[in-house]
């Protein structure tokens, strides 16, 4: 049964691959909302709406291949535990909505876990392609021919004026929101990223982190999105993107050289002193192995310790999450039991690299 | 500071963002971040959600004042004849109820398309192939159009020419894909 596959490993075997600009872009995502042309949008359609779109992907796509991606497993919500739910959304297989809405919704996910197609998700079709590093032109020229591959089966809901129609009017148009998952310690470290956000703003685009208590965001991850997907083209959009995001990327890696110049000692002291956190506490929260990880991953990066690979930030972030962590003990855990477990997975995690 | 949803427990997480030079701030405790969303998907359109109805609000409050005497008639109230959907409920939701909606609601939506999309309302993006028909055609006569425009006030009359065959030859295709539609 392949959902296990989805369900034992924290990070998707397409994560493992090396990516262009892997040192600072963790992932680059295009989705595509789609929606058939005579159906009431999942918002408000019928139960028996909603599970005609369902058995329609059911018969026509399941087992279906697509191109590199192999098999396309149907996951249906109503027939998972609300812990495999969990690790799906931490996975980034699905969406948190698309859970709220189990009765009637599902994910047809890719063998590698690249590309996964919600099924009566906010929309009736949420296609969604991930590449490691910074290839968005790659995913978004995917995306687009898997996109071909659907039309050829449906009729979507498309008008000359608006282009694709979609249930909220944030999406209408070309149905796209394309992303980069940044780690921007440096930038986030000097203040930085304040700074350039509003200039980020006026071409449209987003940047988004999840601030804990204080003012960094938790783990340095940003996303940096469109926010428009009306009037420009695909290829525009992704190119503003584009653009940014190497201006991102290349002030980045001058804040990393600044901060080492200016303060290496306190820099290499702090990264080692979160490595050792990592490698011995008993208790850890998630806060704080979210810190903990970032300064380690930037002390890869930057050459102060050589026998951790690359993907541990990804890894433990997903893997530390309270779904992979009761998945992993095989029970409910309560939140102080996680913290428990938390840092003993890390330790066990970090054993295992130093052997190697 | 108390979670802005369910006022009960302590705020815990904080986001903000930036929106056309806005800042939002949401606060709100970890479970009320977990059920949201928040904490999973950064992507979650939540706060442009909240923006929306706001906007919406908004709208609807000023045609209120506009007109003080009268609640909108049922005359005036736009529904949807596919769906149901009255623009008062998508007006309160945020959220579309079929296709046929941009139709029925067309005349209200420029504004708040053009809010949402710094100033568009029109798709410039992908044509899907079937759906599409001859809008591919149509866009690439448009083009042929103002190149020869461009062309003739250039006097660059030999390249005219061509793309005056050009555009011919797509007048012909169009007129045998209707024929076919
Ligand atoms: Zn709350
Ligand atoms: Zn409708």
């Amino acid at each position: 049964m392949s959902l296990q596959q989805f369900m034992n490993e924290a990070i998707s075997p397409w994560m493992k691959e090396d990516g262009p600009d892997s040192d600072i872009v963790l992932s680059s995502r295009i989705r595509l909302a789609r929606n058939f042309s005579n159906t009431p949008f999942p918002t408000i359609s019928s139960e028996e709406q909603l599970e005609k779109v369902l058995t329609f992907f059911n018969n026509e796509f399941q087992d279906q291949s697509f191109r590199d991606y192999k098999q396309f497993e149907v996951v249906k919500m109503n027939e998972l535990q609300p812990i495999e739910k969990r690790v799906l959304v931490e996975k980034h297989l699905i969406s948190p909505h698309l859970t709220e809405n189990s009765a009637h919704s599902a994910s047809l996910i890719s063998q590698n876990e690249q590309v996964s197609i919600m099924i009566n998700e906010e929309d009736h079709i949420r296609i969604q392609l991930y590449f490691p590093g910074f290839q968005l032109d790659r995913a978004l020229e995917q995306a687009s021919q898997l996109d071909d591959w659907l039309e050829e089966k449906i009729d979507y809901a498309f008008d000359e004026k608006r282009g694709y129609l979609t249930a909220c009017p944030t999406n209408v148009g070309t149905g796209m929101r394309a992303s980069v998952m940044m780690h921007l310690p440096a930038l986030a470290m000097t203040q930085q990223i304040n700074r350039m956000t509003p200039a980020i703003n006026q071409l449209g685009l987003v940047v988004r982190g999840i601030y804990g208590e204080g003012s960094e965001a938790v783990g340095n991850i940003f996303q940096i999105s469109n926010q428009i997907t009306l009037g420009k083209s695909e290829e525009d959009i992704v190119e503003d993107l584009h653009s940014v995001v190497k201006q991102l990327i290349d002030q980045e890696r001058r804040a990393r050289q600044a901060l080492l110049h200016r303060s290496g000692i306190q820099i290499e002291d702090r990264i080692f002193r979160s490595y050792g956190v990592l490698k011995h506490s008993r208790i850890i929260e998630s806060k704080e192995a979210a810190k903990c990880l970032s300064d380690l991953r930037l002390g890869i990066d930057l050459g102060f310790i050589d026998h951790v690979p690359q993907t541990i930030l990804n890894e433990l972030m997903v893997l530390t999450q309270p779904g992979f962590l009761q998945q992993y003990a095989k029970e409910t855990l309560s939140p102080s039991e996680r913290d428990v477990r938390r840092a003993s997975l890390i330790r066990e995690r970090l054993q295992l690299e130093n052997k190697e | 500071m108390e979670c802005q949803r369910c006022h009960n427990r302590p705020a815990t997480v904080h986001l903000t963002q930036l929106l056309n030079g806005e800042k939002t701030e949401i606060h709100v405790c970890e479970q009320c971040a977990k059920e949201k969303g928040y904490m999973h998907d950064h992507e979650e359109n939540f706060i442009l959600n909240d923006l929306l109805t706001g906007l919406f609000n908004f709208e609807t409050k000023h045609s209120l004042k506009g007109h003080p005497h009268s609640a909108p008639s049922p005359k005036e109230q736009l529904k949807c004849p596919n769906c149901g959907l009255t623009f008062q409920e998508f007006a309160k939701a945020g959220k579309f109820g079929c296709a046929e909606c941009y139709k029925t609601f067309d005349d209200k939506l420029n504004p708040i398309l053009r809010r949402v999309h710094s100033g568009n309302t029109r798709h410039d993006g992908k044509i899907p192939r079937r759906e599409g028909g001859n809008l591919h055609l149509k866009r690439q006569m448009d083009e042929y159009k103002s190149d020869l425009q461009r062309l003739i006030e250039q006097e660059e009359f030999e390249e005219a020419a061509k793309v005056r065959d050009e555009i011919r030859s797509l007048d012909s295709q169009l007129h045998q894909r209707g024929e076919e539609d």
